[in-house]
């Protein structure tokens, strides 16, 4: 028998399986991966460096930009590591507001995943549908915040705005139609054969290498690790919320899917518990020293007007000392460790990308396998290339 | 003015941590140069010769099992009121059975490698390579430590408090006529 002789094969950054500008290059044999060397860097936009030099407040919008399929996610872990640094929690409303909009994000954020997973995978039909339901949720973000992508709305000590006129009967709205949508592209894939072929069994990873690899969110429940930020350190009062952790078993690309539909329907119950929960009341901490003041205030009060001054030119001073604020995101554990040296910018700040640590694990999990796994592989992680390269 | 502090403070994670930290001195004792605590978060100085030794303690004690790296970072003390060591590497350790996380830190020179976790917590990899390209901190023993996120030919490290927000590369210039 001749040797074989294996190829190598570039595939991306622009191919459009590969969720953006991801690069891989893949040794092959015959149609088999026997080596996969993930390239990233193509997106790096040195978010955590300019943070460094924007003001706290300043530099939520910057954040949004990471992890672009669920900005308000990016925003919640920056505002909550301030304000540990602070020592400062938001009103009931704020957090319950902060809540709400944070788990239709996780649906929104899904909700892609789905769509283009299934399409990478060849089922087109489901990537329409996600992406109708995706707008009803970018609707209700343009609501609050004028921008349906970069809504950039949560603020340190609480949030931009209150909720306009409306809102809460529109998200109703949302919350009564999607569960039976939902139930649609499940009965369009979960049974399907073909699905099934593609998915059962393909990327598996052990429970043991899915931990030593540092893999969180739903591809680490996936393997049946019972590990979910909001259950094991509560944060914006998530302890107050009915929900469970959906788990899987074999840790393969079908258990994620599994995972993130049940997931979908968890965010469900956790947005109607709190949009339930609404109560009248204020929605930013009362510090004039944290939170500008109101409009109508600034023409009748000099101290409110000298707080505006203040904040807008100078911003708030922050306690010199680090803390670690880590939130479960759509794509796992998001954190942000911030370094204070007690100015009104934060001397180093660094984000956990979800996304980053579990493309690390990719090549374990095609390596032996076929090319077309690597796409399936690729869709059941759910990576944003704009986290992983920052 | 202001609403009353309800940080997160709970008491069995501040007795949780001490624990850590009574098995930690039973283990160590003089090689934890420094212990802090502040807002409920417990973060430990080593020495860079000690932090293998330590980590893998940390991973394979039963009542400890740190069997998760959360995240490895640094900071250019550079600006800093105490900026000698330069850099600090900093880890961010977790047990999934016990929900602890602890930080774990060592100082180096700029130049003075770090000795790397990646035989103990495998994820470690990626975390290393990205403290490597934007702080030039090089890891010791690392398998694979080349740039992640700059291109393979940059010349610097930019999250260095040396380092200009708005640089211009040299690469990216036309060339002349």
């Amino acid at each position: 028998m001749s040797p074989t002789r294996t190829m190598t094969l570039n595939m991306g950054p622009q191919h459009p399986s590969t969720h953006g500008v991801l690069r891989l290059v893949l040794e092959l044999d015959g149609e088999v991966v026997v080596k996969c060397t993930p390239h990233i860097g193509y997106l790096h936009t040195g978010i955590e460096k300019g943070l460094e030099s924007k003001r706290f407040q300043q530099g939520i919008p910057l954040t949004d930009r990471m992890d672009y399929l669920a900005p308000l996610s990016n925003n919640l872990v920056l505002v909550l590591a301030i304000e540990k640094a602070l020592g400062v929690t938001p009103p009931e409303r704020g957090q319950t507001i902060r809540v709400l909009l944070t788990e239709l994000t996780r649906i929104k954020s899904h909700l892609v995943w789905l769509g283009t997973h299934a399409l990478d995978i060849g089922a087109m039909s489901v990537f329409l549908y996600c992406f109708r339901e995706r707008e009803a949720i970018l609707d209700l973000y343009e609501a609050v915040s004028g921008q349906r992508m970069m809504s950039s709305y949560f603020r340190v000590g609480g949030l931009a705005a209150d909720l306009p006129p409306g809102f809460e009967d529109s998200v109703q709205a949302f919350l009564e139609t999607f569960p039976t949508r939902q139930a649609e592209y499940e009965a369009l894939l979960t049974q399907n054969p073909l699905w099934r072929q593609r998915t059962v069994g393909v990327g598996t990873i052990s429970r043991e290498d899915a931990i030593a690899m540092g893999l969180s969110g739903p591809s680490l429940r996936a393997c049946g690790v019972a590990y979910d930020v909001r259950k094991a350190h509560p944060y914006s009062s998530y302890e107050r919320y009915q929900f469970d952790v959906p788990l899987g078993k074999a840790g393969d690309v079908y258990d994620r899917y599994m995972v993130r539909m049940a997931e979908m329907r968890q965010s469900h119950r956790i947005a109607a518990q709190a949009l339930a929960g609404l109560r009248p009341g204020p929605i930013n901490v009362a510090d004039p020293k944290l939170v500008p003041p109101a409009k109508q205030l600034l023409r009748k009060s000099m101290e409110a007007l000298i707080h505006h001054f203040k904040l807008y030119s100078e911003g708030f001073h922050v306690p010199a000392g680090e803390v670690y604020q880590p939130i479960e995101a759509p794509k796992g554990e998001l954190g942000a460790y911030l370094v204070s040296d007690g100015g009104t910018r934060p001397y180093r700040i660094h984000f956990r990308a979800p996304s980053f640590v579990n493309l690390q694990a990719m090549p374990r999990m095609v390596e032996g396998r076929l090319v077309a796994d690597v796409v399936a592989v690729i869709g059941s992680l759910d990576i944003v290339l704009g986290e992983i390269d920052r | 003015m202001g609403e009353p502090e309800t940080r997160t403070e709970n008491r069995d994670e501040v007795q949780v941590d001490s624990l850590v930290l009574q098995r930690l001195r039973e283990q160590f004792g003089q090689a934890l140069l420094e212990v802090k605590v502040w807002r409920n978060e417990t973060t430990v100085v080593l020495a860079p010769q000690d932090l293998q030794r330590v980590c893998r303690f940390l991973r394979d004690d039963p009542n400890l099992a740190f069997d998760f790296l959360s995240d490895v970072t640094a900071v250019d003390r550079l600006e800093l009121p105490e900026s000698s060591p330069r850099f600090e590497v900093v880890h961010h350790v977790y047990s999934l059975q016990y929900r602890r996380r602890l930080r774990l830190k060592v100082r180096v020179d700029d130049g003075q490698a770090v000795p790397t976790v990646t035989g103990v917590w495998p994820t470690a990899d990626w975390h290393e390579r990205e403290v490597y390209d934007l702080f030039g901190v090089p890891f010791e023993g690392h398998p694979d430590l080349r740039r992640i996120l700059m291109p393979d030919d940059w010349e610097g490290h930019p999250l260095r408090k040396d380092y200009p927000v708005e640089a211009s590369p040299k690469w990216w210039e036309e060339e002349p006529a």
